[in-house]
């Protein structure tokens, strides 16, 4: 069987794209550069909505990324079960393209922040996740200065009902998210944003010296192998 | 409102023009009169104006900086050398490194976000003009009194223009300082380094040659930033309209940047380009007058091509405004066509706004009227060069007979360690940095608060193949030593960055230098330039580290009082196996823990002296290269064999502080035992000292390899526990060393 193909989505500005790429290879997926520009997803098997600064944030962060040609291919797809992953400026993306509930605003700190963050995997149950336990603590870097995550209170309590917060912060709050959300699913599971970066947290030698990200790589690996 | 042409200067050679508004001298101008056997004309004036300044044209600096030249090192890593854009370094496997640091010091007094922000923005076009990806920044930060109010209003600004600017290009930021005096307190100092790396065959020139070939220049428009002076031109020379008040600070676009970034590394790998020219200070006139000077000395440029943001600029303001993210090519025209595809394919606007000649002249037209011919070389390369006077300030002498030797010693090492711990200069700086991305692109594998940062080197590069290597990198300085010595400050600056490089397992290999001192017009100040240069100039040559390149910031100073003088020095260094790399402090218990190098009772301009008695007097610690030297080689051959599991470097507050940060690099406490003056043992500043930690089995084999290389190592102690432990003379839990530690800057700045 050929390796899974994972496409890697660069917008203007997007700064992780290398960075999600080489884990995906590292997992022995397929990284397959997607453009902004291109309404064309290449018959990939999963997508990966990387970090960065997506037309420099103006305006609203991931607000003018929504409207980029390939984002016409992505939000059609996703809602048909395509899995897609967006990290940072991809959550971020993911939910000014209404693909996810809710939004990402300024740290409570007003600062931007990068760390090494506790965080807990709340469910395995989605495409993304799979590789993990339920209730399993790890360690991811973190660096945003909008990772609030808000939401109105009828959806905070249907995500928290239907399991769907995917990840959430343990140790301390960093960014004055509701309910320490870092990360949250669509209904069906296929679609996951998180404000933290799994593809930095891939191996012990660079970034925050841990492998505690694999598991969202080997998790889409897996899932596309028992597809 | 007519134009200043060519024709016209010729018609009105009794005209007067503004020179002195311009900050030009009169035999400045009258050397530019004799140069061209007429009077400029505006748009000459404003480019002689400041390709001859102090900024662009090193004209105090120059007779003393080439001494980096004539006492360099033999080197085979220097691949290019002072003069261009930024140095190149050989670093092995066919790779290449290019580093440089520069100042935006008054920049960022006046507005703090900006200032420092393009700061960020101006070193990485430099290191992009070599060819190179920018990979990583690190930056050099002086302050006020850290209790003082305008402090409060200058850090948080840089460090979030730092932070935004720089998280925004995505590059990771991997070390520097933060330092406080209240000798900066109106001149705070900002140097930003930037590195890239390279193939080695890959390098790109400022250069213009081959007649034909094509000036491009792509970018952001060109709009009214950093042009104060043009408008007293403007307004001077015509009626009225442009003399509007223009900003005197650049704004940035970071976003603009990382698209010119992109954009510039596939022109490189299509290989388009023939010659590249950052425009930084003095915009379009530098970039012009530099290009053509070094290419085949002729250019024609229409400056109406020039895309602007505000069109009322005139064109004496074209030609100075500081307008950021913005290249010069020069473009063979048969590749113009795919410049222009791969520029588009980036969002990033390019225009022909001239082309490349052989008549020697540089020449521009306005509204089809000649207003600048010039030879480019007389802007570029002939500036004045002024031997200012020098001598020894009035106050040196008693400055260094008030040695430390008058203080009280302290009785309770405990407190004074705590005390030091807290002091805003020795406190963590996890406020600042953690406002920092340190992760982007995936390959840092060690960075503040490690003593260097460091990098692998990934093959995602054109035409780059798979390595071990990796670089590592710091940049340090001392005010406070320098204005003691300026001689021995600077080599004492460099031989923290060289030492904070070799503790880490890398080999240094090439320095780069920010010099930030007050008016060269003032014979006190310029003898601490000549000083330092000289004494950093010996260093490098002893340690056998070349200058690659570097930035002189001189009229650091408020009214007659300039700052400490201050080189700040940066070290690049190669280590051949990057998993071979000693992370920062003691890593597991159980570890022996030895001190490495001598500790003399040295006091002069120490933490202890500035922290507990305000003092500074007397002189600075030995600056002894030779140790330095065998210590790095200790180190770098150790950790080559897989000896160290951690180590830190001993600089300010000594062995005290070396040792609580190494505890608290992962939570892991140790007890050691001092022999002789426990005072002078733990806060004597003496150099050329390191602490390790190795494995019982390894202490040994280390101290064989000191012994070989003759320097002293001292078994101290072994790591564990949860609190410091210096037998019979303090105990600290980690935990409170914690709190100590990392409570000042927040409880500061919020």
């Amino acid at each position: 069987m050929s390796a899974a193909r994972v496409g890697v989505v660069t917008f203007p500005g997007t700064l992780d794209d290398q960075d999600a790429a080489r884990a995906v290879r590292l997992v022995g997926g397929e990284a397959v550069p997607l453009w902004h520009a291109d309404r064309d997803l290449k018959g990939v098997d999963a997508i990966f909505l990387p970090g960065g600064f997506s037309y420099g944030d103006y305006l609203r962060c991931g607000a003018i990324s929504r409207f980029a040609p390939v984002m016409e291919e992505i939000v059609p797809a996703a809602r048909a079960g395509l899995p897609v992953l967006g990290t940072c400026n991809g959550f971020q993306i993911l939910c000014e393209a209404h693909l996810l509930p809710g939004a990402l605003t300024r740290n409570a700190s007003l600062h931007y922040i990068c760390r090494d963050q506790r965080v807990r995997i709340e469910t395995a149950g989605t495409a993304w996740t799979n590789s993990y336990e339920a209730g399993q603590e790890i360690t991811l870097p973190i660096k945003h200065g909008e990772g609030r995550y808000v939401a109105d209170p009828e959806t905070l309590a249907e995500l928290e009902a239907t399991g769907r917060v995917v990840v959430r912060y343990v140790g301390g709050n960093p960014n004055g998210s509701l309910n320490d959300i870092a990360g949250v699913s669509n209904e069906a599971g296929n679609v996951v944003g998180l404000m933290p970066h799994p593809e930095h947290a891939v191996e012990e030698l660079v970034g925050a010296r841990s492998t505690d990200g694999l598991g969202f790589f080997t998790s889409i690996l897996k899932k596309l192998v028992d597809a | 409102m007519s134009t200043d042409s060519v024709k016209r200067a010729e018609a009105t050679p009794d005209e007067q023009l503004p020179f002195a508004e311009l900050g030009m001298k009169r035999d400045e101008y009258d050397r530019v009169r004799d140069i061209l056997g007429r009077r400029p004309t505006s748009s000459e004036l404003a480019i002689y104006s400041v390709m001859w300044s102090e900024h662009c044209s090193y004209k105090s600096s120059k007779v003393h900086l080439k001494q980096f030249a004539t006492k360099a090192p033999e080197s085979d890593a220097l691949l290019v050398g002072m003069g261009e854009n930024a140095g190149v370094v050989d670093i092995g496997d066919g790779w290449a490194a290019t580093f440089k640091i520069e100042s935006h010091n008054s920049p960022s007094y006046v507005e703090p976000h900006q200032g420092a922000a393009t700061g960020v923005g101006g070193i990485v076009r430099d290191i992009m003009s070599m060819g190179a990806r920018p990979i990583a920044v690190m930056d050099s930060l002086r302050l006020g009194g850290a209790d003082q109010a305008d402090t409060r209003r200058v850090l948080p600004g840089v460090v979030q223009g730092i932070s935004h600017y720089g998280n925004c290009l995505g590059l990771p930021n991997i070390g520097g300082e933060v330092v406080f005096d209240p000798c900066y307190i109106g001149n705070p100092l900002v140097n930003a380094l930037c590195v890239g790396l390279l193939r080695k065959d890959q390098i790109k020139l400022a250069t213009a040659p081959g007649p034909g070939n094509k000036v491009v220049l792509f970018g952001a428009a060109t709009g009214p930033d950093g042009i104060g002076g043009a408008s007293v031109l403007a307004s001077a020379t015509f009626e009225e309209e442009s003399a509007a008040k223009r900003p005197a600070v650049q704004v940035g676009d970071p976003f603009m940047e990382k698209l010119l970034i992109e954009c510039c590394l596939e022109l490189y790998a299509a290989d388009v380009v023939v010659g590249i020219q950052d425009l930084g200070a003095a915009g379009v006139s530098c970039a012009t007058t530099e290009l053509a000077a070094k290419g085949t000395g002729g250019m024609n440029v229409d400056l109406n091509l020039v895309p602007l943001r505000d069109p009322s600029l005139s064109p004496e303001e074209i030609l100075m405004s500081e307008s950021q993210e913005r290249m010069m090519a020069i473009v063979r025209p048969d590749d113009i066509a795919a410049f222009m595809a791969i520029c588009e394919k980036w969002d990033v606007p390019a225009t022909v706004i001239g082309e490349v000649t052989d008549t020697g002249r540089l020449v521009m037209t306005w509204n089809g009227e000649v207003i600048v011919d010039i030879p480019p070389g007389t802007a570029a390369d002939d500036g004045p060069v002024y031997e200012r006077p020098y001598h020894e300030p009035s106050g040196q002498a008693a400055l260094n007979a008030d040695t430390p030797d008058r203080l009280p010693r302290p009785s309770d090492l405990r407190a004074t360690l705590l005390r030091l711990l807290g002091s805003p200069n020795l406190a963590s700086k996890e406020w600042v940095t953690s406002q920092f991305d340190r992760y982007v692109r995936s390959n840092t594998v060690l960075a503040q608060p490690a003593d260097a940062g460091m990098l692998r080197i990934s093959e995602d590069i054109a035409g780059g193949v798979p390595t071990t290597r990796g670089i590592a990198l710091s940049v340090d300085g001392n005010g406070r030593y320098a204005r003691l010595d300026p001689y021995a400050g600077a080599q004492l600056a460099l031989a923290e960055a060289y030492r904070n490089v070799a503790v880490t397992g890398a080999r240094p290999l090439a320095v780069t230098n920010c010099l930030n001192f007050g008016s060269p017009e003032d014979p006190e100040v310029m003898w601490q330039f000549a000083e330092a240069v000289r004494g950093l100039a010996d260093a490098c040559r002893t340690l056998g580290v070349p200058v690659t390149g570097g930035n002189v910031s001189f009229y650091n100073q408020t009214g007659s009082t300039p700052i400490n003088p201050t080189p700040v020095v940066g070290v690049l260094g190669v280590i051949n196996d990057v998993s071979k790399r000693v992370p920062t402090g003691f890593t597991g218990e159980g570890l022996r823990v030895a001190l490495l190098g001598e500790t003399r009772p040295e006091f002069g301009g120490s933490e202890w002296a500035h922290v507990e008695h305000s003092h500074l007097g007397g002189l600075p610690p030995q600056a002894d290269l030779e140790a330095e030297q065998a210590l790095a080689r200790v180190l770098v051959e150790a950790a080559a064999r897989g000896l160290l599991e951690g180590s830190h470097d001993l600089s300010d507050g000594g062995l005290a502080i070396a040792l609580a940060e190494s505890c608290l690099a992962r939570g892991v406490g140790a007890t050691v035992t001092v022999t002789g003056d426990p005072f002078t043992e733990l806060f004597s500043e003496s150099a050329a000292r390191a602490l390790v930690a190795v494995k019982p089995e390894a202490f040994e084999a280390l101290a064989g390899l000191c012994s070989e290389h003759e320097v002293p190592c001292s078994g101290l102690g072994v790591t564990g526990g949860s609190s410091l432990v210096v037998e019979g003379v303090l105990e600290v839990p980690v935990a409170e060393l914690r709190e100590t530690h990392e409570g000042t800057l927040p409880a500061l700045f919020g």
